[in-house]
C-alpha cells in the first residue's frame, strides 16, 4: 500500500486515490493536422518509464482534485509531489535521457481557450515533498 | 490424497557460453521465449539459435501466473489464436514427452449482474460460431459442478450464473518450462541464463547484434519475448510500445485436500481460483492500477481478493496464505497481444500479453517463430501486429473476454 501526500489533505492511503497514468502529456495543439500516426501516439503510446516515472494521481475519496507525482516504478519510492501545470521537479537534471515529455505542457489542458482546470486555488503555492523525497 | 508430482530428470539443458554469432536471438528464457526458439527449430529448421535469460530461466511471469488454460475470448482473431493455443497444449505433453500435467478440469466464469449475464452469454454464443466450447450453466450447474461455491442470493455479488468451457484447465507452469526447454536444447538450441541485454547493435535501421551482460553476440534476426521489461527493450532499439507494465499479484494457501475440482474465475469481484495439483489454492487478483516493475503490488489488492474469494468460498475462511507474490504484466489499452513485426528491421515483438499470457505460450510461439522465420506474420497473428494501433483495427478484449482485469 502507498502513502500518498495529497498536496490538500495530507498523508492517505493509496486505496484513496486514483491513478491516472504518465503526466505532462498534452492533447495535440492542432488536432486536425495529425496524422495517424501521431494520432496513435496520443491516444495508445505512453511512457512506460522503469525508474523515475512521472504520472497524474487523483485524490478521489479526499479533496477529489489531480496532483502530480514521482515515483520510481522499481522501489515504488515517492520522490515528489507536485502540483498539475509545473515542470517536474527533476526535469533540469534528468533532462538529457529520463523520458521524452518531461518539459511538455501540462496534460489536463485541452488546448489554449480550455478553462484552465491545473492550478487549483486550494493548492498551496509551495507544495512540500513529502518525507522521504530526493529532489 | 492430493496428485503426485512425476520425477524429473538429473538434467534438462546445458549452460553453454555464448557463441560469436547466431542466425536468430530471442530475448527472454520464459515460457514464451523457450516456445519460440522451440518452433523455430522444429518447424523452420533454424537450429542456430539461442534464447538469453537474464535472470534464471523461466522466473518471471512463467514461475509467478495463475496456470489458468483457456479459449473463451469474445472476438475472432483472440478465438483463433486462443483456441489454436488450446488445441496445442492438448497435444505438447506428448510432443514434448514430458507430462507437465495439463488438466482439462474446465473453467467457469461467474457472472453477478444483469450486464455479467447478457456479457456471458453473448459470449457463449460468439464461441460456439468459432468452435470454442462454451455453455451457460445457472446456478444450480454451477453449484453441481463446484459444490463449494456460495450460490445463496443474500451475499454482496450473487451467483447468477456462469459461463464453462470444459476443455480449459490449468497445467504446471514449471514443468511447461522445462519442458520446452529440454527439447530446445536437444535440438541444439543455445539456452543462455544470466545474461543481460544491454544495447542492440544496428546498421542503419537493421539489427545486427546484441550486447549482452556476457559480451557482444551477433545475429541476424532477434525476437523480443520480455513481457514487462518489453518497453525497456524497445526503448534500447529506437522505438516505443503501447504498453504500460503493472503489477499483478497472486498468491496460494498451504495445502489442503482435494475440495475445489475446477477452476472458477470472478471478472466483476476480481478473483480467480483453482487448486493444485499438490493442493494449494491458487489464487489471483486484478492488476495493481499503477505502472511498477518491482514484482510486488499493494497489500490492499490481495485483500479485496481475499475478500471475494471468502464470499464465494466459505470455506476457505480458515485457510492459510502461505505465500504471495507480483509479476510484471505488459498491458495494452485493447487486452490484446502484440506479436508482429517492429520499426526496426529484422527485429521483432511479441508483447503485450498482459494477465493472460501463459495460456497464450504455444501459440505465442508458433506464430512468433513464424513471423521471425518468414519475416511475415502467421495468419493467427496477423490481427495482433502494432500497426492495430495506428489503423484502428482493435481487438479489444477489454470487459468482453471474461478476462478479470
Amino acid at each position: 500500500m502507498l502513502l500518498i501526500s495529497c498536496p490538500n489533505c495530507g498523508s492517505r492511503d493509496e486505496t484513496e486515490f486514483h491513478y491516472g497514468g504518465q503526466a505532462h502529456v498534452p492533447y495535440p495543439e492542432n488536432p486536425n493536422e495529425l496524422n495517424d500516426r501521431e494520432w496513435a501516439e496520443f491516444l495508445f503510446y505512453r511512457d512506460n518509464t522503469k525508474g523515475a516515472f512521472a504520472e497524474r494521481w487523483l485524490h478521489s475519496t479526499g479533496c477529489r482534485q489531480w496532483f502530480n507525482m514521482l515515483r520510481d516504478t522499481v522501489t515504488y519510492e515517492i520522490q515528489a509531489v507536485y502540483p498539475m501545470g509545473t515542470a517536474r521537479p527533476d526535469a533540469a537534471a534528468a533532462a538529457p535521457d529520463s523520458g521524452t515529455a518531461s518539459t511538455a505542457p501540462d496534460s489536463t489542458t485541452t488546448g489554449t481557450t480550455a478553462p484552465d482546470i491545473s492550478g487549483t486555488s486550494t493548492t498551496p503555492a509551495s507544495t512540500p515533498a513529502p518525507e522521504g523525497a530526493t529532489t | 490424497m492430493a496428485d503426485l508430482l512425476p520425477e524429473h530428470p538429473e538434467f534438462l539443458w546445458h549452460n553453454p557460453t555464448p557463441k560469436k554469432s547466431y542466425d536468430a536471438v530471442i530475448v527472454g528464457g520464459g515460457g514464451h521465449g523457450l516456445a519460440t526458439a522451440y518452433f523455430l527449430a522444429k518447424n523452420h529448421g533454424m537450429t542456430n539459435i539461442a534464447v538469453l535469460e537474464k535472470g534464471w530461466l523461466a522466473g518471471g511471469n512463467m514461475a509467478r501466473n495463475t496456470t489458468i488454460i483457456r479459449s473463451n475470448y469474445l472476438w475472432d482473431e483472440s478465438a483463433a489464436i486462443y483456441e489454436h493455443a488450446l488445441k496445442l497444449w492438448e497435444i505438447l505433453p506428448e510432443e514434448l514427452e514430458y507430462d507437465f500435467l495439463f488438466s482439462q478440469r474446465g473453467v467457469m466464469n461467474l457472472a453477478h449482474t444483469l450486464g455479467d449475464v447478457r456479457e456471458s452469454m453473448r459470449r457463449v454464443g460468439a464461441n460456439k460460431l468459432n468452435g470454442v466450447d462454451a455453455e451457460w450453466l445457472d446456478p444450480q450447474q454451477v453449484k453441481e459442478l463446484c459444490p463449494i461455491l456460495n450460490i445463496s442470493d443474500n451475499i454482496r455479488y450473487p451467483v447468477m450464473g456462469a459461463t464453462y468451457q470444459p476443455r480449459a484447465g490449468i497445467a504446471k507452469h514449471d514443468h511447461v518450462a522445462w519442458a520446452f526447454a529440454r527439447k530446445c536444447d536437444e535440438l541444439g538450441v543455445d539456452i543462455i541464463q544470466n545474461c543481460e541485454v544491454t544495447g542492440f547493435l544496428k546498421d542503419g535501421n537493421r539489427v545486427v547484434g546484441v550486447k549482452t551482460s556476457q559480451g557482444t553476440i551477433h545475429t541476424e534476426k532477434v525476437g523480443l519475448c520480455a513481457a514487462g521489461h518489453s518497453s525497456v527493450l524497445a526503448e534500447m532499439a529506437g522505438f516505443r510500445l503501447p504498453i504500460q507494465s503493472h503489477p499483478l499479484q497472486a498468491l496460494v494457501s498451504e495445502l489442503h485436500e482435494p475440495v475445489h475440482p475446477t477452476v472458477v474465475m470472478s471478472n466483476h469481484v476480481h478473483v480467480y481460483v483453482s487448486q493444485a495439483h499438490k493442493g494449494e489454492l491458487v489464487m489471483g487478483a486484478g492488476v495493481d492500477s499503477y505502472n511498477g516493475y518491482g514484482q510486488r503490488g499493494s497489500f490492499h489488492v490481495i485483500e479485496h481478493q481475499m475478500a471475494a474469494a471468502v464470499e464465494l468460498f466459505p470455506i476457505f475462511a480458515r485457510a492459510h496464505v502461505l505465500r504471495t507474490w507480483g509479476g510484471i504484466v505488459d498491458t495494452t489499452l485493447d487486452a490484446s497481444p502484440i506479436v508482429g513485426t517492429t520499426p526496426v528491421d529484422n527485429m521483432f515483438v511479441n508483447c503485450g500479453w498482459g494477465t493472460g499470457g501463459f495460456k497464450g505460450t504455444p501459440a505465442a510461439g508458433l506464430t512468433f517463430a513464424h513471423t521471425i522465420a518468414t519475416g511475415t506474420p502467421h495468419e493467427l497473428n496477423r490481427p495482433f501486429a502494432l500497426e492495430r494501433f495506428e489503423t484502428g483495427a482493435l481487438i479489444d478484449e477489454h470487459g468482453a473476454a471474461a478476462v478479470a482485469h
